[in-house]
């Protein structure tokens, strides 16, 4: 790789014509959509594991119908999730190296260990148990059925843990040294990578918007099928703890984001000016509503800004300045010479903001709604009277006596099914945001991006795999979505005398009934 | 921010050049023979697991004569083949950090033969999960028509992929693959994808013949026995033809090893000892495998343009802090893993057979016993709003 071509092309990244041609941009694009697509799947299998595992806790604890129906009900919407989060993720393992051949080479010695061990610690956990919870029904005593979705929910959370502090070490790198001889990035401390706050940070990030997703992917179908007065006793249940979910995930997702935001102040600060479009170094710093940017002039045409709160959200108070755009991208010139370091400003600023947007939108109905169904008013007789009728909708209890009236009813019902949607909106922009604002570099101030992309793959060959990547995947979205779809609308299942009483022994029941069939089969 | 020195940007020019006289400069360590041997372990694992995986897949079609044979065929391996999966996750993340070279190279190279296995990996995956979700015919077949190709290609391709990396592709100087597709498509490599093919087929019939009863248990057998002596045949062509080109005395005896379990195995599925014929054929694999990588050291991917442009367990290696490392963990976790993966088998180790399939949720005759019987045949209807919760007094 010719350093001044390295150069080169970070001066042209701003450049719509030199973006389209260099070698990075297509892996790039294959890499966005794939791994945009995978983390459709991973926060939902992440929360629902550990959703459903609750789930079954409390069935294993009270022996209540409900608890177990609303188990299995909400453990199929999550085997069918899974499925796709587990192949997505395959492709994953294999991208660094066919895609991003010259970033593995430089980064393997740092950043494969935590990889590996994903896969032999996480993985293996996640991959073995699922076996065991889907097919164990029939063949495992009830607490040790139990176990194996906790195994699973334990092997998921893990596995976020190993990817986030690789990805993290690609945000601020440490624990490393530069081999000047072997020209790649060395290990010097594995625990430093594994407990620097950044990973630390965006660990919580992740886990805490997981659950946010989770539960308002709950929330949204329980409220489906509540507003047509279906299957009250399980999906009340299923509603309720939704919606604690999503409040509590929510509320830590905003702190762990804000603190986030503190660690990028010190360790990116263009990511975090660019987020902003704050061009000039200000203090205070006022945080931007909406802004209308000029890149090329560096300056915004339209910005409606509220004064000091981004001072606030870096520094804790309302007056200590922050480093703009402009001046830092001159800092980072200094540093390691000519070129333009910013990212994309407008995606940058954009991402953050629908990143944040469609989360708080989940969080805010999260709230009315534990609000709103915090009597069990919208169970009451009145309901099942007024079901029938598809046009009315359960009532809800705005104070101890008045209650909301029908139109807003509806529209809450209404914008509580599409609760479901806002948070898988918001981590696609989260990822892209944490992604996009830190280009041009891959590992940040240490490996351009465009010096790591695989040099003997042509362009072809990845146009190739992109297309059919992205065909592939479009198709299996419609597949699942149609599954999903069905599945939730079916409704918890009815309960057999087999469900009831799990085997006590390991292995399944008595030796006599040698042909009795599975509780399920593929 | 962790400042750097300027001159790294330019210094990154040699991050392409893993065979400069710098990797060479270093020295040996004990640990790059320890991962080069893990390594081989992890694909050891990979296709003895989910080598019996892929024969399934293939024999589903061939082997059971009808949709719920078919579905006993799919359900010896539901509840495993997914753990069976991480072995190759494994071997690819320990491959990146262990030695990055030859993850770069060998990832990149091979692009257009991994491109079409990740695709089989990922159809296959969705085809189990999904196959029994919904009731249609055409459903159904099209996702078990997806098991048997996405079983099938894989099952060669790696094959293809092993006997590439044996016989050497062109590497150039700075340790990229230089050839195209066609360089992969050699009558050796075909010759190594025929013989995966057949032997995981093989390893698959003598894994359903173990895991089931009745006439699919017995033709599993019968089908064993053919297979098993193309399978001997193509194999003592493959491994004599390696042995010859770069065999030394060890590799000479993993491939008596392979051969000598291969026909012990015939021997024991024709005596109908299935355990045993199964845990020969899972010996096959492993002696096979530990063979190539015989063969190999102490190259990982030797270049077929000049022997000095090969990568080796000591300039492909990482350094010896990481692999300290990996060791420790790996030391703890491996153990713990084959004993949770062994138990599921223990679990799962009943026979099962065509009365053994839980009711088609989807149909008819279930008597309200499936998951799914409030299944979605009237999804928009008003319904009765208490009536889905009334629980069956049974």
């Amino acid at each position: 790789m010719d350093p001044t071509a390295a150069a080169t092309a970070m001066n042209l990244t701003g450049d719509l014509v030199g973006l389209a041609l260099a070698d990075e941009t297509l892996a790039r694009w294959q890499f966005g959509i794939t791994t945009v697509y995978h983390f459709l799947f991973v926060p939902l299998t992440i929360s629902l594991a550990t959703l459903v595992a609750c789930l079954q806790t409390a069935w294993v604890r009270t022996g209540k119908d409900r608890y177990l129906r609303a188990t299995k009900f909400w453990g199929k919407l999550f085997l069918i999730n899974i499925a796709m989060g587990v192949v997505t993720g395959i492709l994953q393992e294999f991208q660094f190296g066919m895609n991003w051949s010259d970033y593995s080479r430089f980064v393997g010695d740092v950043f494969g260990a935590p990889l590996a061990f994903e896969a032999l610690i996480a993985f293996f956990f996640e991959s073995t148990f699922i076996g065991l919870w889907i097919f164990g029904w029939d063949k495992l005593p009830k607490k040790l059925h139990l176990a194996t979705i906790w195994m699973v929910a334990v092997g998921t959370v893990l596995s976020a843990y190993f990817i986030l502090a690789a990805n993290s070490w690609m945000q601020h790198p440490v624990g490393w040294t530069y081999n000047e001889e072997a020209g790649r990035a060395e290990l010097t401390d594995f625990l430093a990578v594994l407990t620097q706050n950044t990973a630390v940070a965006h660990f919580a990030h992740a886990i805490t918007a997981a659950f946010l997703t989770g539960g308002a992917f709950v929330v949204g179908i329980a409220a489906w099928h509540l507003r047509k007065g279906r299957h009250v006793e399980v999906m009340r249940t299923s509603l309720r703890l939704g919606l604690v979910t999503v409040v509590v995930g929510g509320l830590l997702t905003a702190v762990s984001g804000d603190h986030i935001a503190k660690i990028m102040y010190e360790q990116q600060p263009m990511k975090m000016a660019a987020a902003e479009a704050l061009w000039e170094t200000e203090g205070p710093a006022p945080f931007s509503a909406f802004a209308v940017g000029d890149v090329d002039e560096g300056r915004n045409v339209v910005a409606i800004e509220i004064p000091g709160l981004l001072s606030f959200l870096a520094h804790g108070n309302f007056s200590d300045p922050v480093p703009g755009i402009n001046d830092t991208n001159e800092a980072l010139q200094e540093e390691f010479g000519p070129g333009d370091y910013r990212p994309n400003i407008p995606v940058a600023y954009w991402s953050f903001r629908w990143m944040i947007g469609f989360g708080m939108i989940s969080f805010a109905l999260g709230v009315a709604g534990l609000w709103l169904t915090r009597r069990k008013l919208f169970l009451s007789d009145r309901l099942r009277e007024k079901a029938a009728d598809t046009e009315r909708v359960p009532i809800l209890a705005l104070t101890r006596d008045g209650e909301l009236g029908p139109t807003l009813s509806r529209w809450y019902w209404r914008l509580a099914v599409l609760t479901l949607a806002f948070p898988l909106i918001s981590n696609a922009w989260g990822w892209i945001f944490t992604e996009m604002g830190r280009q041009p570099w891959v590992v940040y101030g240490v490996l351009p991006t465009s010096a790591g992309v695989s040099p003997n793959v042509s362009q072809g060959e990845v146009i190739l795999s992109m297309s059919v990547y992205t065909l592939l995947y479009a198709a299996l979205a419609v597949i699942e979505v149609k599954l999903l779809v069905k599945y939730a609308k079916a409704g918890p299942p009815e309960l057999t005398d087999a469900d009831r009483n799990p085997p006590t022994r390991i292995g399944g029941h008595d030796r006599e009934d040698a042909d009795r069939p599975m509780a399920f089969s593929y | 921010m962790n400042p750097i020195d300027p001159t790294n940007l330019s210094s990154l020019s040699s991050l392409a050049n893993p065979a400069s006289s710098v990797h060479a400069a270093l020295e040996p360590h004990a640990l790059t023979v320890v991962w080069f041997s893990l390594i081989a372990v992890l694909w050891i694992g990979y296709f003895f697991l989910e080598g019996f995986d892929f024969g399934v897949g293939v024999l589903t079609r061939g082997l059971a004569r009808d949709r719920r044979e078919r579905r006993v065929l799919i359900n010896t391996i539901g509840p495993v083949w997914d753990g069976n999966e991480v072995w190759l996750l494994t071997a690819g993340g320990a491959t990146f950090a262990a030695f990055p070279e030859w993850y770069a190279t060998l990832f990149s190279g091979f692009y257009i033969p991994l491109l079409l296995i990740l695709i089989c990996l990922i159809v296959r995956g969705v085809a189990f999960e999904y196959r029994s979700k919904r009731p249609e015919e055409r459903w159904q077949r099209n996702w078990e028509h997806a098991i048997f190709w996405t079983s099938l290609l894989p099952a060669f391709l790696w094959g293809v992929a092993f006997a590439n990396i044996v016989r050497g592709v062109p590497i150039d100087a700075d340790g990229e693959y230089v050839g195209n597709l066609f360089d992969l498509l050699n009558g050796y490599a075909l010759l190594g994808g025929a013989v995966t093919l057949f032997l995981f087929t093989f390893h698959g019939a003598v894994f359903i013949a173990l895991k089931t009863v009745g006439e699919v248990r017995d033709r599993a057998r019968a089908l064993a026995g053919g297979l098993g002596l193309v399978t001997a045949a193509l194999a003592v062509l493959f491994l004599g033809w390696t042995q010859l080109g770069t065999g030394t005395v060890w590799s000479l005896i993993a491939l008596v090893i392979a051969a000598g379990a291969l026909v012990a195995a015939l021997f024991a599925n024709r005596a109908g000892r299935e355990g045993w014929a199964f845990g020969l054929s899972g010996v096959t694999i492993a002696a096979a495998v530990t063979m190539l990588f015989l063969t190999l050291y102490p190259a990982v991917m030797p270049s077929s343009l000049n022997a000095e442009w090969d990568l080796t367990v000591v300039n492909a290696a990482a350094t010896p802090y990481t692999l300290t490392i990996m060791t420790w963990v790996a030391a703890i976790a491996t153990p713990i893993v084959l004993l949770y993966q062994g138990w599921t088998y223990w679990v799962f180790r009943k026979r099962i057979g065509v009365q053994h399939l839980a009711p088609d949720p989807h149909g008819p005759t279930d008597g309200g016993t499936g998951p799914d019987t409030t299944g979605p045949r009237t999804p928009d209807a008003p319904g009765s709003p208490d009536a889905p919760d009334r629980v069956p007094t049974a």
